[in-house]
């Protein structure tokens, strides 16, 4: 036989060196797959910080009036909530994991500037402790909304040079530097380091899912790093481009914002839509439906994104035939989307389904992006927006999206490489116990700010009128049930690493050129580079994925 | 396809249909009362979306469920499912749906957008309206804004006002790090509270003195950003007699969550007897909840950090 098919990738071969020593993950490594866990674990301790904020926004948010905490306090930990969770959390574990499997996945032995992804990454732990210090200064940590809008985040009632908004601001830029780098890194990567026979219709959908995201980052991130100096300038040396007590347009500032902060949504969301690609055709031991249109709709979906940012400005002084034409823009993302989620569903009709925790997890991600996309469109059209922009049903959308569906499909994605990444396999009871509860406490959380967004409630407020007081406390019930839900998964992943079972090389039974060497891989991933021969997600079809030699 | 099939479908796209549009008309119940004109064409096509978006949302996932229950692996059951790879009729289509979806709700909204008559900032009302109407109280309102043809309710004072002319009411709003404070300039008064005569077409000039404010009154569901040094115009048609709130819908610091006031809707007879009321009063300072907690200790459990100081409190001739 000459080549390798479905079944000979299933056995157990024998554990190939594993990268043992934990103290490297402490050190300046340019293995992209320590580099890859260290930004995984970076992320998810700063999960949790920003869980912690969270936690106080729905401990305040449980009675009407403002109690618990002071209404300066409350609108930091709303705007450190909002910020921890997008720069620390979404934004490195969607990096981490690209780190750790785009090279595996396209036979390559590292990424193409492994330095440079090692000083990437260790912008990330500066940026957040730097964030974390402007609790120390006097005047506290920004207060403007991780939007920052100015005049709001002008206003600086100590006079200090040093202030919250002053650390914010430089956080953000250095974190956007980290992903600019990271960002080159990944299209290098991608272009230049397939193994051979890997064509880019051979590649998997999560690499071109990274790929598409990347580009984004290319084109946006100049802006908001542009946007982000200018409002630091404005703050700091007294320039006027967005105060307008001397002339300036604050309205402009929301324009370069939301010009990366737009897009900036699917370069958090493709690669879960990767993840999704990768788990489904697995679990449903089917190959993935139509393939090609669903690689092609990741790069649509990065292209149309660069045209919509302005449906964030409907209400801050946009002339109507500009409402008008990126409402239509906006809800052409909307096709390219629903093809995936058709595929998806394609893939799953009929399959031969089994509900491991990835599977869970990402089901049920599936289903509360459904969610996220219809109240999506709603407030994609204009006069619907009008009434319930700034407000919860706002919030409840993307929380469905971020949490629904980008942390719960990044908790998929740590069940199913947890047993690549550690060579030792999770407790399947405890994984199932932390789907549940963070299942239903999704939906309490964050179901409950829809009805209160349409009945008028707003976001970012510490206080509000009582009638709103029902929902509110359903929500912070649901929130709290978030935060214990994290508890098994903590214990999990903690007891696995150390105590669990081996894990072989192939678990899953999966087709890909990550589930071809040893659980953990070895250093240089590949004894000798794969050449690829076939199609991937060759479920059901006993194809060769790599020719043997 | 078998005619068992066949039937099976359609009764299950029926049932769908059926619970989709009882959905959709139950978003009614979600919302304030419809106390704008604007408010009853956001919730018509409010209700059109979500009657779509059930019907998606449940077909969707009624698929996925179905099949995490019925198309299950056996214990045992190594073997892998149908490798079925794509097809491309059903992706056309598939494709093809959503495309006239975008084009259908674009549609369906741009028309309410142009009924609503949002009056963009920087196409203020002057371009629809002859220059010499502006001042006049009783410009004849056209068909254009669509508003005088809502069907009034028991609750909402009938608009018989659909044959006759409708006075314009225009009104100055100042918004400030936190009050809100009203000008009517042909009476020159002043008031921390908003008054308005039902069934007549409203015209704000609105300016915010330091920060970005929102003008947002749930139950008429109109928006608006305030922006410094710009002057705002907006206009809506108030159009059920009550008390409704008015809040400020984007983030303005520290004291955000108390940015709000009352707006009360009165028959004209009502509102000319308040303005002329309220003309013989004396300014006085209005009560300002920042400016009381600025001044006082926080009561909360975790103090906090300094803070941009209110500007001053209204000093106006009517508050409540
Ligand atoms: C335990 C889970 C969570 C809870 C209870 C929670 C709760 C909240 C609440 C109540 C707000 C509204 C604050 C306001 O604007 O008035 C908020 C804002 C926000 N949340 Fe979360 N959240 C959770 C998880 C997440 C996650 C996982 C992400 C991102 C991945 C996220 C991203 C954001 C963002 C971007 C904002 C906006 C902040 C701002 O307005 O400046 N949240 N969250
Ligand atoms: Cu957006
Ligand atoms: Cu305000």
């Amino acid at each position: 036989m000459t080549n390798i098919s479905v079944e000979d990738i299933t056995g157990d071969a024998p554990q190939q060196e594993p990268i043992t020593d934990w103290k490297q993950y402490f050190s300046f490594s340019t293995d992209h797959k320590v580099i890859g866990i260290q930004y995984i674990v970076t992320a998810f301790i700063l999960f949790l910080v920003g869980g912690i904020f969270a936690m106080i926004i729905r401990g305040e948010l449980i009675t009407p009036e403002s109690d618990l905490v002071d209404r300066s306090v409350y609108n930091a930990m709303f705007t450190m909530h909002g910020t921890v969770m997008l720069f620390g959390w979404t934004f490195p574990i969607l990096t981490g994991f690209a780190n750790y499997l785009v090279p595996l996945m396209i036979g390559a032995r590292d990424m193409a500037f492994p330095r440079l992804n090692a000083v990437a990454f260790w912008m990330i732990p500066i940026a957040a402790i730097l964030l974390m210090a402007s609790f120390f200064v006097p005047g506290g940590p920004a207060q403007a909304g991780w939007w920052s809008y100015p005049p709001v985040s002008l206003q600086n009632p100590t006079g200090n040079l040093i202030n919250g908004e002053v650390i914010w601001l430089l956080a953000v830029a250095i974190s956007g530097v980290s992903s600019i780098m990271g960002a080159i890194n990944f299209v290098t990567t991608v272009v230049k380091m397939r193994a051979p026979g890997m064509t880019f219709f051979r590649m998997p959908i999560f690499v071109w899912n990274v790929f598409s995201a990347q580009i984004i980052q290319l084109f946006g991130l100049p802006v908001l790093t542009a946007g982000a100096v200018m409002l630091l300038l404005d703050l700091t040396v007294g320039t006027s481009f967005f105060d307008p007590a001397k002339g300036g347009d604050p309205v402009l500032f929301q324009h370069f914002f939301w010009f990366y902060s737009h897009p900036a949504v699917y370069v958090i969301i493709l690669p879960v839509f990767g993840v999704f690609s990768e788990i489904f055709p697995v679990f449903a031991r089917k190959p993935l439906f139509g393939y090609k249109i669903v690689a092609i709709s990741s790069l649509l979906i990065a292209g149309v994104s660069g045209i919509v940012w302005v449906h964030h400005l409907y209400v801050s002084g946009t002339p109507g035939w500009m409402r008008l034409f990126f409402m239509l823009t906006t809800m052409f993302v909307s096709v390219p989307t629903g093809i995936k989620v058709f595929a998806w569903t394609a893939t799953i009709w009929g399959g031969k389904l089994r509900f491991d925790t990835p599977m869970l997890f990402a089901f049920g991600a599936l289903i509360l992006f459904v969610f996220a996309g219809i109240t999506g469109i709603t407030l994609s059209s204009v006069p619907i927006d009008v009434h319930v922009n700034n407000t919860y049903y706002v919030v409840g959308h993307f929380h469905y999206v971020l949490y629904g569906t980008v942390t719960m499909g990044m908790f998929a994605a740590i069940y199913f490489w947890f047993p690549k990444m550690t060579g030792r396999m999770y407790y399947e009871g405890l994984g199932k116990l932390h789907f549940w509860l963070a299942f239903i406490g999704t939906n309490l959380n964050f179901f409950p700010m829809h009805p209160l967004g349409l009945q008028g409630m707003l976001r970012r407020v510490s206080s509000y009128a009582p009638e709103y007081e029902f929902w509110n406390i359903i929500a912070s019930i649901g929130g709290f049930l978030l935060g214990v839900s994290t508890l098994p998964f903590i214990l999990n992943m903690i007891g696995s690493w150390i105590h669990g079972e081996q894990a072989p090389k192939n678990p899953w039974r999966a087709i890909g050129l990550e589930w071809l060497v040893s659980s953990p891989p070895p250093v240089e991933n590949f004894e000798e580079i794969p050449v690829v021969v076939g199609e991937p997600y060759g479920y059901g079809k006993s194809e060769p994925l790599v020719a043997e030699h | 396809m078998k005619i068992r099939n066949i039937l099976i479908l359609s009764a299950i796209a029926i049932a769908l249909t059926a619970v989709s549009l009882l959905i959709g008309q139950w978003t009614y119940s979600w919302m304030p009362p419809q106390a704008a004109a604007e408010s009853q064409l956001v919730d018509k096509l409010f209700s059109f979306l979500i009657t779509l978006g059930a019907f998606i949302f449940l077909g969707v996932t009624g698929t996925l469920i179905y099949s995490a229950i019925f198309h299950r692996a056996e214990q045992y059951d190594t073997s892998d499912g149908p490798p079925i790879e794509g097809n491309i009729t059903l992706e056309i289509v598939w494709t093809a749906i959503p495309v006239l979806l975008v084009f259908w709700i674009a549609t369906y909204s741009y028309q309410i957008y142009e009924q609503m008559g949002i009056q963009g900032p920087m196409e203020a009302m002057h371009l629809h309206i002859p220059i010499g109407m502006k001042s006049a109280s009783a410009a004849p309102i056209n068909g254009d804004a669509g508003i005088v043809s809502a069907s009034p309710t028991s609750s909402i004072v009938s608009t018989d006002a659909t044959s006759s002319v409708i006075p314009f009411e225009d009104i100055e709003v100042n918004a400030k790090q936190w009050a809100w404070v009203f000008r009517y300039p042909k009476t020159g008064i002043t008031s921390t509270e908003l008054h308005l005569p039902v069934n007549h077409r409203i015209r704000l000039a609105m300016q915010s003195e330091d920060v970005l404010h929102g003008f947002y009154i749930p139950a008429f569901r109109v928006k608006q950003d305030i922006i410094p040094n710009r002057n705002i115009d907006f206009e809506f048609t108030p159009i059920r007699i009550g008390k409704y709130q008015l809040t400020d819908s984007e983030f303005s610091g520290t004291y955000f969550a108390t940015m709000r006031a009352n707006v009360v809707v009165e028959s004209p007879e009502d509102y000319k007897k308040w303005l002329a009321e309220t003309a013989n009063r004396k300014p006085c300072t209005a009560n300002n909840q920042a400016a009381s907690e600025y001044a006082q200790e926080s009561k909360e459990l975790i103090k906090g950090w300094v803070t941009v100081a209110p500007a001053q409190a209204p000093v106006v001739n009517y508050s409540n």
